[in-house]
This record gives C-alpha cells, structure tokens and sequence, in this order.
C-alpha cells in the first residue's frame, strides 16, 4: 500500500483509481472508543474538503472530510455494527468508504507517510 | 477529521496539578485541561474499559481539583442554611447531604456535598466554581461562621461493588459506614475524612486526605486487585448514566432545583409550610415553582436508534416545534444505547413521550425516560 494522508487525520490508499478512505491510527488513537460512524450515501458525490459524515467516540465527536473529490462507490458496512473496527484495525477493517476519484491529480498534494509523521510527532 | 481532542491547553494560564499528576503520567493517562487543572480523562484501558470496570469492581478517580472548604462556629448550620434551600440544622452528625447554592432568582450558583463533623462541615464543591463559592460563602456569612478553604487537601474517590471489600483492608472500619455518611479514620497515622458517596451511582467512597499523604494512599489503593485508576471520560458517563447533573452542563445559574428536578433535595421543612421554610436566595421563586410549577423541566431520554445525541441538539415534537434542549448525551456503556438528559417544555416532559432530536438536520427518535438509566446500587445499610 502506498498510503496518502490529510490534516485532517485521513488515509486515502491511492493504488487505484477508486481510492479506500479511513482514518488513521493516530486519530483513532485520540478520539478513544470509537461508538459510532456517519458513513455517506452510496452514489453521492463530493467535493475535496466536504463533511463526509462523522465519527464518535463516549467523549467526542469528530467530522470526517473527503480528502479527494469524487463519487461515493462503497462503504464499509461493518463499521454500523462493529464501530469499534475503527479503533482495533483502522488501517483494514475499519476502512470508511471507497470513492471513484474524478481529480487524481488531487493526490499528489496529499501528504506521505513520512511528512504525516512529522505532522503527529 | 477534526477536533480530536490533543490534550493541549490552549491558555495562557499555567494549568494546575494534584498531588497525583506524576502518577497519572506514570499509568499513561491522557491529561487534558479541567477547571484549571491538568487532569487524567483517560488511562490506557480507555473510556469504555474504566467505566465498566467502575460498574463491575472499583475504580480510583483523582478528584483533587474538586473545592473542600471546613465551615465551622456555633452558628455554621443556621449560617449555611442560610445559602441553600435546603435542611442543614437538621442533618445529623456524621451525615451528609446534597445541596445548591442559589442565587438572588433561584438559579443554582454550584452543586455540592456537605458533611456535618465534630465541629464544622466538610463542603466539597465543583472545581470550576470553588474561588466563586468561596467568595459567596464568605460574603454572605463570612462573619457569623469560620470559612475556611482547605487546599492542603486531596480528594479521592473510590467507586464500585468491590470498593468496599478493597478499602477495608486498608482502612479497617471502612466499611461500617453507611451510603450518605462520613467519619474520620486513620491510615499510616494519617488522617482521612471519609465519605460514603461518590458522583458514579454505586457504592463507594469519597476520601479527603492531607496532599503529602495521597500519593502514598494512591498506590496503595492501586495495588488492590479490585482497583483500576479512572479518568474524567469515565466519571462523566458513569455520572450520566446515574442521572446526576454536570455543573455548566445540566445546571447553571440559569436554572433552579424545581427545573433541575432537584426537588428531592429541597427538604419539606424549607417548603411552604414547613417550620424553617424560605429564609434562602431566591425563596420567593423557588418555592412558587414548587407550589405552581415551572414552564420547563430537566428529563432523562433514550434515543431509539443507536445515533449519539450530545448538549445542545434541538429537541422537535416529531415534525414540528423545538420543546427543549439537550444539555448531556453520549452512548452509554452499561445502558448500551445513546442516552441524554435535557430540558423541555414541562407539557412534553411525561415519560414516553416520543421527541426529534436534529442531529446533523436529521431526526433521531428518542423517548423520555425515568432516570437513573442504570439502577443506583448504594450502601445503605
């Protein structure tokens, strides 16, 4: 995987072109107990920055931005049930969406895993 | 994704520690900024693992930034009587009891506990409100009593079904008090002022014990095999959970016991009609709302779909008008569904009553409850 990042504490795997969007473990890390996920609608389409949704822990609530425009392909079903998949594997199971990117150039001004650590640490 | 709580404070004022702040960064707590202190919310096991362990065995929470004020002179219960609606002279020794401090219009100054000693009460009173408390008390009867704040010392509380089997192996005697009651008992040659209450809706403690001593107490309450340290994350859903009122939150100088639903805690004899009523700030407004009742009430909801609903989401009769506010929600991990209290138009406050709560312009279905939404289980001998 070559994983992209945002500031806003997003992981895009950038491979295809649909791209998977989570959030990272450090943000998993700093909300706690993940209780509940706002996932969007499948076929909606959003532009790069938009709320996508939300994501709660007991203490928190947090919005979730799309960090590439493009059209909503798939979410993670597993998340409505299991929201705390967000905090045990959120690089994997606790994956968000998927969305078709309709700007792929928008990637490349992401951050990488090296500059994403230098942001947390 | 935002707003992620970072821990960091964000003010200029130099935050304040409690005597256990090395132990919490010992134990790995996450330390936020909290009524001006640096405070544990969470250790590693994380919010949902202390509050349960809370509810199933015992947990040690740091409440050291909480106010302890002694007030004391042969005219302290009149005097304190005096700023509250509620029944001081009458309180027994040894026993405690909840009260409010009212301002001119009933609106509630702080919620506390007060324990009558030997010879003076013991006030515990929110950490966020303590200079302002202290300044009231000391206005108002400041020269019929000796106020005195007590910030050489600490104050812990130990809470859960096993928290007495723990305590009494190192407090001996511990264990014979009884819910709402305090005494004096030594450990080490210390000596602790020791409650039998806490803010989490089971049995437990609450421990007032110098500062130099309460790390030595900390640890040796730690190697308990019953205890766990707790952080604020976990008080606050447990209290929640309890149906208890967070200062700043739930009550405020805005709203008055009867809107709080705090009535339980106004004692008859300050009633009309009881031998010692008014005599309080705000009587007149008060004790009318008592008589009259008032246009809006603190209730406990429950929201039907698994959707948290936190303070200051609009409450809608379903497709139409706002009747209230939410003023705390979270999910809560023993109840195990989103739960909330809030204040509503006293027409929409009978339990059962079907509410919106907008959450994100979406409706979330909730319904009034009685609170607690998880069954109280004091000591009460």
């Amino acid at each position: 995987m070559s994983l992209k990042y945002t500031v806003e504490h997003e992981w895009v795997d950038a491979d295809h072109a649909v791209a998977t969007v989570g959030i990272t473990h450090h943000a998993q890390d700093a909300l706690g107990d993940v209780v509940f996920v706002e996932l969007p609608e499948v076929g909606k389409t959003f532009a790069q920055g938009e709320v996508t949704g939300v994501v709660e822990s007991v203490k928190a609530a947090a919005d979730v931005y799309m960090p590439v425009s493009g059209e909503i392909v798939e979410v993670n079903e597993a998340l409505r049930d299991e929201p705390a998949l967000a905090n045990t594997d959120p690089l994997g199971a606790g994956w968000f969406f998927k969305v078709r990117l309709s700007n792929s150039a928008e990637l490349d001004a992401l951050m990488d895993e090296a500059a994403y650590k230098a942001l947390t640490h | 994704m935002t707003d992620i709580a970072t821990g960091t404070a964000n003010s200029d004022t130099p935050l304040l520690r409690t005597p256990l702040y090395d132990l919490h960064l010992e134990l790995g707590a996450r330390m936020v900024p909290f009524a001006g202190y640096s405070m544990p919310v969470q250790y590693p096991a994380g919010l949902i693992a202390e509050h349960l362990h809370t509810r199933t065995a015992a947990g040690l929470f740091d409440v050291s930034h909480m106010g302890q004020l002694s007030i004391g002179g042969a005219d302290a219960a009149p005097a304190l009587e005096s700023l509250m609606p509620v029944d001081v002279i009458g309180l027994a020794p040894g026993r405690q009891r909840y009260g409010t401090l009212l301002n001119d219009n009933a609106g509630i100054l702080d919620d506390l506990m007060f324990t009558r000693r030997a010879s003076d009460f013991l006030v515990i009173v929110n950490g966020a409100c303590k200079v302002a408390d202290t300044a009231h008390i000391q206005q108002h009867i400041g020269a019929r009593c000796q106020v005195t704040p007590l910030p050489g010392a600490a104050l812990l509380a130990l809470q859960g079904p096993l928290a007495a089997t723990a305590l009494e192996r190192l407090v001996p005697g511990v264990s014979g008090l009884i819910f709402m009651s305090g005494n004096s008992l030594v450990w080490q040659g210390q000596e602790l002022f020791i409650t039998r209450s806490g803010y989490t809706g089971e049995d437990g403690f609450e421990i007032s014990i110098p500062s130099e001593a309460a790390l030595a107490f900390a640890r040796a309450v730690l190697q308990q095999p019953e205890v766990k340290p707790i952080g604020l994350g976990a008080r606050n859903s447990l209290r929640l959970e309890a149906g208890l009122c967070l200062y700043g939150n739930d009550i405020d100088s805005n709203t008055t016991p009867a809107e709080a639903n705090l009535l339980w805690a106004v004692q008859k004899v300050r009633r009309n009609g009881g031998a010692r009523a008014g005599g309080f700030p705000g009587a007149q407004r008060l004790l009318a709302q008592i008589d009259a009742g008032c246009a809006r009430v603190r209730v406990g909801l429950r929201a039907l779909e698994r959707v948290p609903v936190r303070e200051h989401t609009a409450l809608h009769v379903p497709g139409r008008a706002a009747v209230g506010e939410v003023t705390s929600g979270l999910l809560g991990p023993t109840a195990d569904a989103p739960i909330a209290m809030a204040y509503v138009a006293v027409a929409h406050s009978v339990p059962g009553t079907r509410l919106d709560a907008m959450v994100r312009g979406k409706p979330v279905p909730m319904q009034i409850c009685p609170m607690p939404f998880v069954p109280h289980r004091y000591h009460r001998g």
